[in-house]
């Protein structure tokens, strides 16, 4: 197994899927040129040329929709943002368009396209730059919503999203692109979507994470099992919609305990979706109410301290834990 | 002669070797781009040479103090920045962090060109725009330092400077995000009949999105007292502007809505504002919108982490001659209203102040806790 860094990961899975399908194509601002604004697309545009990877003017309506278009007559759009949070310039065309059409056209124009890019806060850029939209996207019937945290999760569910023939919303997270782990090698390597990864064994209380707050639990499960003794299962869904409810469900009839950690904001959550669809399967099997660690109900302030207060910690999960667990 | 440009940073790429994968030299403009002799500043020289006359004129009419005001502006966004790039550099600002260095005379030939009273937006590129509106360096630099005495209390940073008392609306992170606000302030102004006027700044590249066709239909249709300002610096991020425009002209673009429209010399601060005057007029008269392209040239990286692998040195270089504060200053001491010793005068107070403003932010407490869960509701 090769050892590579998130944003490689998903460099090797667009490379291969490009290579491997000649109706894939990527657009997005920077992605050419510039190697992409975080460096995902690093070189494809020099190997692939100005056909496949296509720097777009900053007009994220008018690209999604040509991405929804193009894909409904047989193309195989990747569609980046630079961050998320300019997704919602184009969510008009995600959620009227893409998410809709399969349906609306009583299932014969299918939309396998993939829109994706950095997801939830980065360091300090403040509260139009920092927004977490799994939970407005997953709220949408026809679209998936993945959310990979680790360079294999990263690279196989991309992989697997590019060969969907559905709407993907594919959320990275700009704070891990540099975060390295082993990935299978070879170009048929996928993960399936909609099944969850347990990222660590346990028997006493389960933290199911996503995205940046997997690193996050999987410190804090360290620390709880050295300073408590308590033995934490980590579990991430990966694919936020549709959801692996069984392995949350099967985790916790052992531990009987739930923590839930995610970097949005808690209102509407993907987080209080888990919370009832767990009480829906597994009401009994609690020994004690579901804790969830979300971002503070505010926009996200530009001061360090402030910044840091809003957002998830190890502590904050730690504290988690010991409240379900009474300790 | 004091120090007015600021060189080049690291990284600048000076070959033009773009191939794809097939071997081809790529059909792209940027090839083009770094091979051209930049016509366009050449032809800026000569029409700037050509009405030189009718400059030294408008600075002979204009208030002495004025002209001393615009030039110390000019100067002070240019130090202020100066001096932001160096703590940046040392971890103090974090986030983003856009310059304005390049284009001071923009931001002050055109507010320093309207009332106390008038309203301005604008882009993420505010920090000297701020202060040309009259926010403090210091509370915009303990703003840049996310500190309690920031001019949003360390909430926004770099990329959203706000100050009612001084009717600044703002710094907005989202491209073109700023335009239908600017639209709407000028709505506001004609609604209660207080005879303001709106002030829109934006960057060449928000002009692609929907945002700003959608504003300037409406304010011409409505006859809203609005002054759109596209400020051309001729690259969004890393993307030139022929990269991503089907047309160059942008100033063209209001006569599909039948707005008056003008190209203006981003380096000349007394063409802004003469620019800037009659479209003034225009909106205080019967309310009626203006779209001005002011063309000048961003010297440093679109923000403090782009390395500018997209432009050479000598195209930087070449546009770093027309530099707008040393056109400015030259004019003003061939018009006789300024000496070599007021222009120096002018560099030690700025000096002054930033040293200040820099030290006033360091010493500045951080913003209290139980700030993060203030103003989310009225
Ligand atoms: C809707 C949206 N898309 C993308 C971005 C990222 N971004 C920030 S500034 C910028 C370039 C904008 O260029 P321009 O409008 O010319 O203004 P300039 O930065 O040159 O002042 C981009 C792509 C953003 N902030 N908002
Ligand atoms: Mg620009």
């Amino acid at each position: 197994m090769a050892i590579l860094t998130i944003r490689d990961a998903l460099n090797q899975a667009l490379r291969e899927e490009l290579i491997r399908d000649e109706n894939v194509f990527i657009m997005g601002e920077e992605v050419a040129e510039y190697d992409g604004a975080y460096k995902v697309t690093r070189g494809l545009w020099k190997e692939f040329g100005d056909k496949r990877v296509v720097d777009s003017p900053i007009t994220e309506l008018g690209f999604a929709g040509l991405g929804v278009g193009a894909a409904m007559a047989g193309l195989r759009p990747v569609i980046e943002f630079m961050t998320w949070n300019f997704s919602i310039l184009a969510s008009d065309q995600i959620i009227n368009n893409a998410a809709k059409m399969l349906y609306m056209s009583g299932g014969q124009f299918k939309v396998p396209i993939v829109f994706r890019g950095p997801n939830g806060s980065a360091y300090q850029v403040s509260s139009q730059h920092s927004q977490a939209l799994e939970a407005f996207y997953g709220n949408f019937p026809g679209l998936k919503v993945l959310m990979p945290s680790t360079a294999a999760d990263a690279k196989g569910l991309l992989k697997s999203a590019i060969r969907d023939d559905n709407p993907v919303v594919f959320m990275e997270q700009e704070r891990m692109y540099g975060l390295k782990g082993e990935v299978p090698e070879g170009d048929d390597f996928t993960i399936p979507l909609g099944v969850a990864d347990v990222k660590r064994e346990g028997k006493d209380c389960t933290i199911v994470a996503r995205s940046m707050t997997v690193p996050l639990a999987l410190q804090a499960a360290e620390r709880i099992q050295e300073e408590f003794d308590v033995s934490c299962e980590v579990i991430d869904p990966r694919t936020i919609k549709p959801l692996d409810i069984d392995t949350i469900v099967d985790s916790i009839k052992k531990t009987n305990r739930l923590v839930i950690a995610e970097e949005s904001h808690e209102f509407a959550s993907v987080g209080a979706e888990i919370t009832y669809q767990v009480m829906d399967h597994a009401f009994d099997y609690l020994d004690a109410p579901i804790k969830r660690i979300s971002t503070a109900e505010t926009p996200m302030p530009y001061a360090k301290n402030l910044e840091e207060l809003a957002l998830p910690s190890v502590d904050k999960i730690v504290a988690a834990v010991r409240q379900v667990s009474y300790l | 002669m004091a120090k007015a440009a600021t060189g080049p940073r690291a990284g600048i790429k000076t070959d033009t070797a773009t191939k794809n994968g097939s071997g081809k030299p790529l059909d792209s403009l940027t090839e083009k781009r770094q091979s051209a002799d930049f016509p366009d500043v050449d032809k800026a020289i000569a029409e700037y040479n050509a009405r030189k006359d009718s400059q030294l004129a408008a600075i002979k009419k204009t208030d002495k103090e004025l002209l001393r005001k615009m030039l110390y502006e000019m100067v002070l966004s240019r130090r202020f920045e100066e001096k932001c790039a160096e703590v940046y550099r040392m971890g103090k600002i974090g986030g983003f962090c856009h310059l304005y260095i390049g284009q001071e005379a923009i931001g002050v030939g055109a507010m320093l060109a309207l009332e106390p009273t008038d309203m301005v937006v604008t882009s993420y590129r505010d920090h000297a725009q701020a202060m040309i509106k009259g926010i403090s360096p210091g509370s915009v630099m303990a703003e840049l330092y996310g500190k309690a005495t920031g001019c949003v209390g360390g909430k926004g940073g770099s990329m959203h400077m706000f100050s009612k008392e001084h009717e600044f609306y703002g710094g907005h992170g989202i491209v073109g995000g700023q335009i239908p606000v600017g639209t709407g302030m000028a709505y506001a102004a004609k609604y209660k009949n207080t005879g303001q006027v709106a002030l829109c700044f934006f960057g060449e590249a928000a002009v692609n999105q929907g945002s700003f066709h959608e504003s300037l239909n409406m304010a011409q249709l409505w006859k809203l007292p609005c002054i759109y300002i596209c400020e051309n610096n001729q690259y969004g991020m890393g993307t030139s502007q022929e990269r991503a425009m089907s047309i160059r002209s942008i100033a063209k673009k209001g006569e599909a809505y039948g707005m008056a429209n003008e190209f203006v010399d981003g380096m000349d601060v007394m063409a802004v504002r003469e620019a800037t005057l009659r479209a003034v007029e225009r909106a205080r008269k019967d309310g009626s919108p203006t779209l001005l392209e002011v063309r000048a040239y961003r010297y440093m990286g679109h923000s403090m982490s782009d390395p500018g692998n997209y432009r050479t040195r000598d195209e930087i270089a070449k546009y770093q001659e027309r530099d707008p504060i040393v056109l400015f200053k030259d004019s003003l001491q061939e018009a006789g209203v300024l000496a070599e010793k007021d222009y120096e005068a002018i560099e030690a107070e700025v000096k002054d102040v930033v040293e200040k403003a820099a030290q006033f932010a360091e010493e500045s407490p951080l913003p209290d806790t139980s700030e993060l869960l203030t103003h989310v509701y009225a």
